[in-house]
Parts: C-alpha cells; sequence; structure tokens
C-alpha cells in the first residue's frame, strides 16, 4: 500500500514537470493530424452555413479553407466546429480549435487580454439596427423606447449600450443566448429593433418569413473589423493564418483568380508573380510550407473578389454591396502587404 | 479505538484506529498534492498563454444592460454588481418557482388520486405530458408560442387598467406618498395580535377542547386593520398607470415575457414531478389509518390534514428535496429565452466580455453549490422536524 502511494506521488510529480509549459506548434499539430480544426458560427448565410449534406460554405469557411491548402494543398482537410458566440473564445484558449475563423470583432482587450492574437481582417463590418418596414422608422434617432433584441456575448451588446447611452435614448434589452433564438424572438413581435454587425443583418435577414418587409437602417454604429483568431505566442501559426488571408488579397489586385492561376504560372514573366507562386525562391519553406502553397490557396479558393462574390456578392441572397471591402485601388480599405 | 485484536502485540501500527488515522492522512495529503498541481499547472499554461487572471474585473464597470433587474443597475455600474442582480434574478425565479411548483405539485397529487373520473384522467395526461417534454423545449413554447399569439402593444388586451402584449403584462405601479408610515404600523399591529389570537386559541382549545379558526380570523384581521389604517391614513398611495406609447407601453409595473415563461415552464414541469412524489406519500399511508380517523368521526379534510399528511410526508420530505436542487438548477435553462440569470449573465456575457473563463465558470459553480446545499440543509432540517419522533 506505501508503495503504491509514493508510486503515485511520483508520477505525479513527474507529470508535473513534463505538462507545464509543454506546448507544441500548431503547425506540427495539425500537419500530424492531417486536418486543420476551425471554429466557425453556427449558421450565418454567406459567412459559414452548412447545407443539408453537411457541406460547409461562407467566407469564413474559406478563410479555413485557405489556410488548409497552404498546408496540404487541399481546401477539403479542414474540419469545422460551430460554436456560440459565447463559447467561441474559450474553445480557442482551450485548444479545441486551431483557428477561430467566425466573424470575430478585432478589438484591444480580445488582443491583449485573452491570450489571443488576430490575423488580417477578412471583413470590414459595421453594427447596423434592423425594424420592420410598417413601423414607419427611417432612422435609428427614432428608436427612443424600443425594444431591441441582440445574441448574447458579443460586442454587439456594449455598442448598443453605449449608443443609446450617447444619444440619451431609453430602451429595453432582450439578449438572447443564440442569434436563431434572438431573431426568432425579433420576427414574432417581441421586440421592435434587431441588431448585430451589418452584414449579419443582411444575411439573418434572408432567414425571416418574409424578408422584403423589413428594413436596416442607414446608420453603422460601430467599427467591426472581422478577423481570424490564433492563440497568442506561436508566431508561425499567426503568420501563416495571416498570410493565407493576405494572398487573396494579393491574388485579386494582380488579377490572379482561380480560373487563371494555372495559366498565368506557367507563361509569367513576372518576378513578383513567380515568388508568389512558388515558381522562384523560398517563400513557402519561410513559413515551414510546401513551395505551392499561394498557388494552392487560389487554385482552391479563389482570390479575395471571387470568395466576396460567390459568398456574399449582390448576386447571392445575402446581398451585400462591395463597399469598404473592395480593394483600396477602387475605393476600399482591403489592403494586403506584398509577398516578397 | 484501541481494541487490539492480537494483544501481544502492542506496536503502534498494529492497532486498527491507528492504521485508519494514517491512511486518512495519506489520503488527504494526495487530494491536496493533485488539487495543488492541478492549480499551478492552470496558473503556469494561463501565464504562458498571455491571459490575465483574477477578479479585479468586478470593479469594471460592466457597459451592457440587463432586462430584468430588482436592485438598481444601469451600464455604468460594475460586473460586480452586474453579478448580484444575475444573482438575485436566479434566486427569485428558483423561490417563486419552488412555492409554484409546490402548489401545483399538491393540487396534482391529490387530483390524480381522486374519486372523481375525469379529474383523476386529467391530473394524469398533464403530469405525463408534462414529465416527458424537455424542459427547455417548454420553455421555447411558453415563450415563443405564447408570445406569437399576443398581440403588438399598440393593439394590446385591456382589463381596467392592466395591459397584456407581447412585451408582457403591465399593471398599475404603486406609488408611495407621505402618510405610509402609518399604514405599516398597522400592518405590524395586525400581525402581533394574530400571534396573539392563535396563541389564545390554542390554549383555549388544550384548556376546553372548543375548537377556534385561528388562522382564518388572522387574515380578516391583518386584512381589516391595514385597511383601517389605510383609511385613517388616507389612502397615501398613487397608483403610475401603463401607458401605449410609440413603441412600448411606459410607466407601470411590467412582468417580461422572459420570466412569466421560465416561471410557467419551470413550475408545471417540476410540479408534474412533485405530484407523483405526493401520490406516493399519501399511498404509503395505510388505509387504516382513515378507517381509524373516520370511525373517530373526524371530518374528511381533518383527517387528510391531521392524519394522513403528517405521515406521507416522511416519505414525501426526501424526494422533493431532489426536486427543489433539480429546480434550481434548471433555472439556468432561462439563458436561452433571455431572462437574465446567472448563467446569461455571468457566464454568457461577463465571460465574452472580459474572458475570465475560469473566474466567471468557478463563481457560477460556486454559487449553484452553494444554493443547492443551502435548498438541502434546510429540508434536512424539514425533514428532521418532520420525521416520526420516538419516544
Amino acid at each position: 500500500m506505501k508503495s503504491n502511494v509514493s508510486k503515485l506521488l511520483s508520477t505525479a510529480a513527474i507529470a508535473a514537470t513534463f505538462s507545464v509549459g509543454a506546448t507544441a506548434a500548431t503547425l506540427d499539430d495539425v500537419k500530424a493530424k492531417g486536418f486543420v480544426q476551425c471554429g466557425v458560427s453556427s449558421g450565418v448565410p454567406g459567412f459559414s452555413n452548412a447545407d443539408d449534406k453537411g457541406n460547409w460554405s461562407g467566407i469564413d469557411v474559406d478563410a479555413c479553407r485557405a489556410v488548409a491548402s497552404a498546408i496540404f494543398g487541399d481546401g477539403q482537410k479542414a474540419k469545422f466546429t460551430p460554436l456560440s458566440a459565447k463559447e467561441r473564445l474559450t474553445a480557442l484558449q482551450s485548444g479545441e480549435i486551431d483557428v477561430l475563423t467566425r466573424n470575430t470583432t478585432w478589438t484591444y482587450t480580445r488582443d491583449a487580454s485573452l491570450g489571443l492574437d488576430f490575423t488580417a481582417v477578412n471583413f470590414y463590418d459595421g453594427q447596423g439596427f434592423m425594424v420592420r418596414k410598417d413601423l414607419g422608422v427611417t432612422t435609428a434617432m427614432d428608436l427612443d423606447g424600443a425594444t431591441v433584441c441582440t445574441e448574447q456575448g458579443t460586442t454587439t451588446e456594449l455598442n448598443m449600450a453605449d449608443f443609446f447611452r450617447k444619444n440619451k435614448l431609453s430602451y429595453v434589452p432582450v439578449v438572447v443566448q443564440k442569434a436563431d433564438e434572438a431573431l426568432a424572438a425579433y420576427d414574432s413581435g417581441r421586440c421592435d429593433v434587431y441588431t448585430t454587425d451589418k452584414s449579419g443583418l443582411a444575411a439573418h435577414r434572408t432567414k425571416l418569413a418574409d424578408p422584403k418587409a423589413h428594413l436596416i437602417l442607414p446608420e453603422t454604429i460601430s467599427k467591426e473589423p472581422l478577423a481570424p483568431v490564433v492563440r497568442h505566442g506561436d508566431n508561425q501559426w499567426k503568420d501563416i493564418v495571416t498570410w493565407a488571408l493576405h494572398v487573396q488579397v494579393n491574388a485579386e489586385e494582380m488579377g490572379i483568380s482561380s480560373k487563371n492561376v494555372a495559366k498565368i504560372k506557367s507563361e509569367t514573366n513576372d518576378p513578383s508573380i513567380k515568388r508568389m507562386l512558388g515558381v522562384e525562391g523560398d517563400m513557402g519553406a519561410q513559413l515551414g510550407l510546401p513551395a505551392s502553397w499561394a498557388y494552392d490557396i487560389i487554385a482552391n479558393v479563389g482570390n479575395y473578389g471571387e470568395i466576396f462574390e460567390r459568398n456574399v456578392g449582390p448576386s447571392t441572397p445575402v446581398d451585400i454591396p462591395r463597399g469598404l471591402n473592395a480593394l483600396w485601388t477602387e475605393g476600399g480599405v482591403m489592403y494586403a502587404p506584398p509577398v516578397r | 479505538m484501541s481494541d487490539n485484536t492480537t494483544p501481544n502485540n502492542n506496536s503502534f501500527l498494529h492497532d486498527a484506529g491507528n492504521r485508519a488515522m494514517i491512511f486518512q492522512v495519506l489520503l488527504l495529503a494526495v487530494v491536496v498534492f493533485v488539487g495543488y498541481y492541478l492549480f499551478s499547472n492552470l496558473q503556469a499554461n494561463l501565464d504562458n498563454r498571455g491571459i490575465s487572471t483574477g477578479f479585479s474585473f468586478f470593479n469594471e464597470p460592466a457597459g451592457f444592460p440587463i432586462l430584468i433587474h430588482l436592485i438598481e443597475y444601469t451600464e455604468a455600474n460594475t460586473y460586480g454588481r452586474a453579478f448580484f442582480v444575475a444573482l438575485i434574478n436566479t434566486i427569485v425565479i428558483s423561490l417563486l418557482g419552488i412555492v409554484l411548483a409546490t402548489i401545483i405539485g399538491v393540487i396534482m397529487g391529490l387530483a390524480r388520486l381522486s374519486k372523481n373520473w375525469l379529474v383523476a384522467r386529467l391530473a394524469t395526461i398533464y403530469i405525463e405530458v408534462m414529465r416527458n417534454i424537455p424542459l427547455l423545449l417548454q420553455m421555447f413554447f411558453w415563450y415563443f408560442a405564447v408570445l406569437a399569439a399576443l398581440p403588438a402593444p399598440a393593439q394590446s388586451y385591456e382589463f381596467a387598467d392592466f395591459l397584456l402584449n407581447k412585451r408582457g403584462i403591465y399593471s398599475p405601479n404603486p406609488m408611495i406618498q407621505d402618510g405610509f408610515g402609518l399604514v405599516v404600523f398597522g400592518f405590524i399591529l395586525s400581525i402581533v395580535a394574530s400571534i396573539g389570537l392563535v396563541i389564545w386559541a390554542k390554549k383555549r382549545q388544550t384548556k376546553t377542547g372548543l375548537w377556534f379558526p385561528a388562522y382564518w380570523s388572522s387574515l380578516g384581521l391583518i386584512i381589516g386593520i391595514t385597511f383601517l389604517f389605510l383609511a385613517v391614513a388616507g389612502f397615501p398611495i398613487e397608483f403610475d398607470l401603463p401607458q401605449k406609447s410609440r413603441f412600448n407601453v411606459t410607466g407601470g409595473m411590467v412582468l417580461p415575457p422572459e420570466f412569466v415563461a421560465v416561471l410557467v415552464a419551470l413550475s408545471t414541469y417540476t410540479g408534474a414531478f412533485i405530484a407523483e412524489i405526493v401520490r406516493a406519500g399519501i399511498l404509503s399511508v395505510n388505509w387504516g389509518q382513515t378507517e381509524a380517523a373516520r370511525s373517530l368521526g373526524l371530518r374528511d379534510n381533518l383527517t387528510q390534514r391531521l392524519i394522513v399528511l403528517p405521515q406521507a410526508l416522511r416519505v414525501i420530505i426526501p424526494p422533493l428535496t431532489s426536486q427543489y436542487l433539480n429546480l434550481a438548477k434548471n433555472s439556468s435553462l432561462g439563458a436561452a429565452i433571455a431572462y437574465p440569470e446567472l448563467v446569461a449573465v455571468v457566464m454568457g456575457t461577463t465571460l465574452n466580455q472580459t474572458g475570465q473563463a475560469i473566474e466567471t465558470i468557478g463563481l457560477c459553480m460556486l454559487v449553484y453549490g452553494s444554493l443547492s446545499l443551502s435548498i438541502s440543509i434546510f429540508m434536512n432540517w424539514y425533514n428532521s422536524k418532520m420525521s416520526l419522533i420516538e419516544r
């Protein structure tokens, strides 16, 4: 009995010495298991949404597929964990997912104190309000005394409070646990107003009983730069996720798309394109990736413009104008550092 | 302690009591060590990942609103105050739920035993339906289905000065005016008087055997005296009436649908379980007891109250305690339909705004632990009071 106890004690002591500070590089973990595990939202059309066969699509899903393409040359080597707003950061902190590609706003506190790092913005957004058209409201300044529905555990809750306080308007908050139920409460008439990021409003409007009966008010009450998030302290992994996004924007700027990338790779004389597509130099190796990493991203997922059009562009039900998300050369703020 | 089985070996380790003590100490040491190891591992990992720890965020402004707050609360208040708002909401819904569930349970349990065929069948249907549908589903039903059926604020149903619409039940809000102190004095006086009445009735019954309806008279006394003082003080209460405004209803008091839905779902669901416990308790009392009481000439309601229920309670209380604990814990499901209780405010919003997962979840576990233990301790005390006193 006594020897058993001492055995137990020494095992525990050994375990203690080893497990403290033993955090392996995420890239090695991902390569070992053979896929990237991404956290996504549980259903925002255009951003991350699963169809009835369980196939995921959306801008945030493509951000994850881009990372999988860069590592494995195969965009399908990505698995998705649907997370609610309140679960998402903890899931990343605890290592349940490798990267959080779930319309998450880049804020100071989240970046500085949560052990997290934000990568590059893949959608510039801002919070707005949606109301029923028959209320006759045309501006958010008319919302004095309104009841407002929103999802729990988001920056939305704080922005909403700030907006009403700043403008000295009274309101009744109804904060529901999940986005779908918040929307259901709005649809059933519990609230006059539904508030979330404008992209979310556009996406959720498609799910309402009668989408045409609802109006998104013109005010944008906050800045919501949405970016994929990784754990703090793994710089190589952060660089991979960041540059997987930068490559998409650069590709659009250079006129490279999923349709012409093979042709351009074999024919181009432009040294910067040659470097990026892995024809020359060791760009991939610098991040521990194959030489064809950027080529694979563009061939599998496409450039930023293609991704935008395919998921949320005017031809989709979500119908969001390019706006701020246009390239910097076309009046937007999408600006990626050069690959060189 | 020291009854040695081998009297010729008096060594320290051969004493069974000593050996037991040594193993206890060793076990305690292992538990403490493992606990310390887990804690230091956690600390090291949190430090490695740059996650700040501690409860200092409690003093920072929360910045988010809370729909239902029984103490003063605005966005400018701290996370600490938001925690207390949520804690009060949890306790209020749990206690009200327990009271309502008990009333429903007792009525339904008796109804299922009723000799009236229809009453018994209806109670059976109620109990079986409620027990077999998940609570969360019932909450969604009460919240979304009932909301959908109610009119918008502009078309509210009106009864006297009460309004009913999708935003809740609105009633006049009593506003206390000068001179209310007199009414409070009258109320206290009436309570003192009724306590005296009950004591006098008891004494008289033991002395003369004559029975006096002390409890009903006390109720009348309290209402009567309070009303008298209210009239003397000139009715020092004004009512703030609810009024329809552009979007909602302003003024008055409101019971929000979130509160109503959670309370109804919790109490009807748990009530069905309590009904079965009550039925089991009553069936456990031998029929001979009832026959004996009747042969003494006791009326039926007195037989139930003085003979059957006290004996049934001994069977009822322990499982009833579990149901109360379930109800208190199930109140956390209110988060799903926007009732701002502990899980919604602390593990939902606060956790997400501050990222302090360990602290907030630990705090919630502590609260639910203490809440459950308090209910348990109270019910155990009640149980020992009710149990058979052997002389």
